[in-house]
């Protein structure tokens, strides 16, 4: 059953792929949608085999690669964690199928788009579904390209095309990291699949290892590298400038790959790892440290953002963050936890955001939008669950999975985690401010559209507003559901060293901590209340006084201009002096060209000899003659 | 076993297919019959040098289908030929690429027809000829012979600086062959004896060996090509037609490292752990160096011809990491890049037939006229780019494996070529095929018709056969570079 949920969805990729075209488009929509809708009942049925205690199963496919002793095959592995990244991928991966039918409804390239959806959600089981790190990477990458191919789908827009270079140039980044990382533990480990990897490292604890010319502490060393192919697909501080750019996909690819599975997979392999992350001490910290400044970072970039679909981006980018620290400080368990949930509210948010944005036909810019409310009820309504449950209001998931991570922060016990903490509650100000100005600036006040836009906006159809509805119920309830399973009573048994469970006993936050973390989300939310509810005048002019903040937070803190100065200036710089100077004028000059400039040179300073005067000629003569006679006298 | 000569006549049916082709007489109708009797002669090689790999042995490390007699009575000099696991592969590859070129110059060669064909069918008997060498001098000649046919078409059916490629080329090279004669001289002085198969091991004293080293080195190092001997690539490349750039790249630029493994580590051992560091140093710059300047080109075979001398630095660090991973992840990335190149180069010719201009500002959102043309590219490129899957990614991703036991210095360097590969290719991806097409003369533009497509499809098939199935190529090669490798260790750690 689990060969057959990963290879449908390439089955599916590959009847759009190659026999596209031979059938009426509906065909493609209804096959693939319906091949997803199967692969999440499967997931379903054995993630409740696995509720049940299923034990660890590894299924052989082939072998891949043997080179000497580095031995590398294809397979599956069962346990927790898969199952559960089974049931988020492909039930988000079904819906957007499904909503992609409406979504989609006026663009030439449907097939060729549910395709590559097939494919994208292929290549993310087979990363889920690996058990080694090599098959990882092989649907690490896969993603990658799916996700590339899916930013540039609108290819006739350069802006699109920028952005898929972009995403993959950073993604790479990433995976430079991650590939000397695997290299570095073939070479330590002697094997690259995870339970040999596991059983070993504690023989490695205080090994330490040498690189370029430095010696660090083996562990730390390879997590580190680990981690950092994690912040490139993740998203993290840093290598973040990918994810907000990607938006010029497709909405519903955004909602699927840049929101609620590709851009965990970061996460995902911390998380796998575990039980060597468990001994990389100073890599925890930096992990800790990253997700928190990114959450924040990200938050505050959101504030002030007016793409709809922007605002989202970064959302997602500072909810990662959260993950990421819940990992550095050990509680992989809440970290996975809140990706789950993550999924379900964010890829409601975002399809919900396609909505809207298909209303108001492709119009993104909230600044536009206003009053959407009595247009499209459901959307709006849809769009405030998501919301609700990404600020944490009580009982729905966001709530669950947040409070864990502070939770786990709080009694980490170290600076850093403390650190974390703090950032952690003063994000969720921000998130609830930005969460607000979203709904406010979208669905209520006075219209702020051209009339006859508002007048055409309407609600989307049923294709789309059904996902919406299976996404609002997960976002409701997969925290209250699964809190027991994933953090609570049963977490021991569930997770049966799937990942690395660090404390016995679930703790809550003391009442005073508590009270703060849920009034931080208060303040937010009546802070935004204060600004936007009347209309956009205050805004502006608190944006006005603020400025310098204003202006940072606006222009994403000037992070693509200075990549762009040093990095992407310098290196088209160097290129061209390489080329010109280094190529053309010294290699070529001191080489063939100039070896044959100086023959031809010399040859021609040889033919002035060849005057044709005879008295040059005796001259010569005589004075070889001169030379010869000395030459006797003296032998 | 098969008790007929095989691989002679692998070797020689292209020449007998040439005889043929020398006695029809050209005009305007009888070229297709050239044409035909061109490509069936080079079907006919690629089918048998397939019985070849068929009925290969996987557990014998030394030479199978050997055929040997004596050329000279009072000299031991030998017809000696034979295929073992590294040279298996190296023979394939110039079987499957030559019927392709065939195919690719169908229309594009209007002048001197029988000429140009005449020249392709003895560059394959020279070529399968080298590899299947067990005798130095006789791989000599055919080393030596490859330069003619491939001057000629460079020269003669290249484009407006041919001459100048051409003299480039030539001047290259000779430096090269001079010397590789010589050091043959000095090696049958020495052993009296010109067999690969017996110098193998390690019978030169140290300092002949850094002689003879660097009297190869001078040799393969321009053919791979190595930085900084690289420049007559690009040029040659650029000049040459679409058929002799994917022979150039797909074939010729693996003698060099085919050499370096069989001379230098086979022959040479002590003598190649001593220039090591100068190997790994080369080849890092070139990774970086060439990766910068293809992302700078603004003549697409420029810019593909640069993006191979990279590969190359990770073939040559791969085969001088002397160890299971690093041999087995250079041959993997020659036999890609052989595959890759080709397919981009013969990409490239597909518009090249259609606009006569390789400048990358001409074109532009060619994926709105020609969508199967624009997978196609895509799968070539993932490959360049090293996407697990393709076969790209196997061979650079054991040469990182193997060079960590080596050096963390040499990883970085490796890896480095990762981000950049993606860079340069994706750049150039992005300005030929995306977009909206803004160039007029681009309106019209056909997709690829169904001899095109003849050509690609097995093309981009095996990109991905070899990224999935890497074992069918890495199975049979495993015995003889084990062979090496210990040759190799023994000699040195006396």
């Amino acid at each position: 059953m689990a060969t057959s949920i990963i290879f449908l969805p390439l089955l599916g990729f590959l009847f759009c792929f190659l026999i596209g075209k031979q059938f009426n488009y509906k065909v493609y929509q209804i096959s693939t949608t319906s091949i997803l809708f199967l692969c999440t009942l499967f997931s379903w049925i054995i993630f409740i085999q696995f509720i049940n205690n299923k034990e660890t199963e590894i299924i052989f496919i082939l072998n891949w690669i043997t080179s000497g002793n580095f031995i590398v095959n294809w397979s599956i592995r069962l346990d927790t964690l898969t199952a559960v990244m089974f049931i988020v991928v492909t039930t988000v991966s079904a819906c957007v199928h499904l909503y992609s039918i409406g979504y989609m409804e006026e663009d030439p390239s449907k097939i060729r788009f549910m395709g590559y959806l097939s494919l994208f959600t292929f290549f993310m089981l087979v990363l889920v579904s690996s058990n080694n790190l090599l098959q990882m990477f092989f649907g690490w990458e896969g993603v990658g390209l799916a996700s590339y191919l899916l930013i540039g789908f609108w290819h006739h827009k350069e802006s699109a095309n920028k952005a898929a270079i972009k995403a993959f140039v950073v993604n790479r980044v990433g995976d430079f990291g991650y590939a000397i990382g695997i290299a570095g533990i073939f070479y330590i480990f002697g094997t690259i699949s995870f339970d040999s990897i596991f059983s070993q490292v504690d023989r490695f604890s205080d090994h330490q290892i040498q690189f370029l010319s430095f010696s660090f502490p083996t562990l730390d060393f390879l997590c580190f590298l680990l981690f950092i192919g994690a912040m490139g697909k993740s998203a993290q501080l840093g290598l973040h400038t990918w994810l907000p750019d990607a938006m010029e996909g497709p909405t519903p690819v955004s909602a699927l790959i840049h929101a609620a599975t590709m851009v965990t997979a970061g996460v995902f392999l911390v998380a796998r790892m575990s039980p060597l992350y468990e001994f990389a001490t100073f890599t925890n910290l930096f992990i800790t440290f990253i997700g928190a400044a990114t959450a924040i970072f990200a938050a505050s970039i959101a504030l002030t953002q007016n793409d709809i679909k922007r605002v989202i981006a970064y959302s997602t980018c500072s909810q990662l963050g959260y993950m990421f620290f819940a990992a550095g400080v050990g509680a992989y368990n809440a970290s996975i936890f809140h990706l789950t949930t993550h999924a379900f509210f964010k890829a409601l948010l975002f399809l919900s955001a396609g909505s809207v944005i298909h209303a108001m036909h492709h119009e993104q810019d909230m600044r536009k939008m206003g009053g959407l409310f009595k247009k499209i009820p459901f959307t709006a309504s849809m769009m405030w669950i998501g919301s609700l449950a990404i600020i944490g209001f009580p009982y729905l998931s966001g709530y669950y999975s947040k409070e864990s991570i502070l939770e786990n922060a709080f009694y980490a016990s170290n600076g850093i985690a403390y650190f974390a903490y703090l950032v952690g509650i003063l994000t969720a100000l921000l998130t609830a401010f930005y969460s607000w100005r979203l709904l406010f600036l979208t669905f209520h006040g006075e219209n702020r559209s051209n009339n006859k836009t508002y007048d055409h906006a309407h609600e989307s159809p049923l294709v789309m507003t059904a996902p919406l509805f299976i996404l609002a119920i997960g976002s409701i309830f997969s925290g209250i559901f699964f809190a027991d399973y994933f953090i609570g009573y049963y977490k021991k048994e569930f997770w049966d060293n799937a990942i690395l469970l660090t404390e016995s006993s679930h703790k809550y936050l003391p009442l005073t901590q508590s009270l703060i973390s849920k009034s931080a989300v208060a303040v937010g939310i009546l802070v935004c209340v204060l600004i936007y509810s009347n209309n956009l005048n205050r805004a502006k002019n608190l944006s006005y006084n603020l400025d310098p903040l204003y202006s940072l937070s606006k222009n994403k803190w000037y992070v693509d201009e200075l990549y762009h100065k040093v990095f992407v200036l310098t290196f088209f710089k160097l290129a061209n002096f390489f080329w010109k100077r280094g190529d053309e004028k010294t290699i070529d000059g001191l080489g063939p060209n100039g070896v044959s400039w100086i023959i031809s040179k010399s040859s021609s300073y040889v033919s002035l000899f060849q005057s044709g005067y005879l008295f040059h000629y005796a001259f010569a003569m005589l004075g070889g003659l001169v030379i010869i006679l000395t030459w006797f006298l003296y032998y | 076993m098969i008790d007929w000569p095989l691989v002679s006549v692998i070797i020689f049916l292209p020449l007998i297919g040439a005889l043929i082709i020398l006695f029809i007489k050209e005009d305007e109708l009888t070229s297709i019959n050239i044409k035909w009797a061109a490509l069936l002669t080079t079907l006919g090689t690629f089918i048998l040098s397939l019985i070849l790999w068929l009925q290969f042995d996987y557990s014998n490390p030394s030479y199978q289908y050997e055929e040997i007699f004596r050329w000279f009575d009072d000299f031991n000099f030998f017809y000696h030929v034979g295929v073992d696991g590294i040279s298996l592969f190296m023979i394939l590859l110039s079987t499957f690429l030559t019927p392709l070129c065939i195919l690719a110059s169908w229309n594009n060669i209007k002048k001197r027809v029988k000429e140009y064909m005449l020249s392709f069918l003895f560059l394959e008997t020279v070529m399968i000829g080298m590899f299947a060498s067990i005798d130095i001098l006789l791989f000599y000649i055919f080393f030596e012979a490859v330069l003619i046919p491939m001057y000629l078409i460079i020269g003669i059916w290249g484009g407006n600086r041919r001459i100048y490629a051409s003299f480039k080329f030539f001047l290259y090279t000779l430096l090269g062959s001079v010397l590789m004669l010589i050091a043959i001289i000095v090696m049958y002085r020495n052993t009296s004896s010109m067999s690969i198969e017996f110098l193998q091991g390690n019978y030169f004293s140290y300092n002949t060996q850094l002689f003879l080293w660097l009297a190869f080195f001078a040799s393969f190092a321009v053919k791979i090509p190595m930085w900084p001997f690289h420049t007559w690539l690009p040029d040659a490349h650029v000049e040459a037609p679409t058929a002799g750039s994917v022979i150039l790249a797909g074939v010729l630029l693996k003698m060099g490292g085919y050499g370096f493994i069989r001379f230098s580590l086979g022959m040479l051992p002590e003598a190649t752990e001593f220039f090591i560091p100068l190997i790994m140093t080369l080849s890092i710059v070139a990774i970086v160096y060439t990766s910068l300047v293809a992302l700078a080109q603004t003549d697409i075979k420029k810019l593909i011809a640069y993006s191979s001398v990279a590969h190359m630095g990770i073939v040559t660090i791969g085969i001088f990491l002397v160890n299971q991973q690093g041999l087995e992840g250079a041959m993997m990335q020659m036999i890609s890049h052989g595959l890759v190149s080709a397919a981009l180069f013969l990409c490239v010719g597909v518009i090249y037939d259609r606009m006569h201009t390789r400048e990358i500002e001409f074109y532009g959102g060619l994926v709105q006229r020609m969508p199967l043309y624009a997978t196609v590219f895509m799968i070539f490129m993932l490959g360049s780019v090293g996407l697990p899957g393709t076969s790209g990614f196997v061979g650079e991703f054991l040469v990182i494996v193997g060079a960590f036991k080596f050096s963390s210095y040499v990883v970085i360097g490796a890896a480095f070529g990762i981000i950049l590969s993606a860079v340069y290719m994706l750049y150039l991806y992005k300005r030929i095929i995306f977009g909206t097409i803004t160039n007029n003369k681009l309106a019209d533009i056909l997709d690829i018709n169904t001899r095109e497509k003849i050509i690609l499809i097995p093309l981009a098939i095996s990109v991905i056969l070899l990224g999935i199935f890497p074992n069918l190529f890495l199975d049979p090669m495993r015995l003889s570079l084990e062979l090496i490798i210990t040759n190799y260790e023994i000699a040195n750690a006396k």
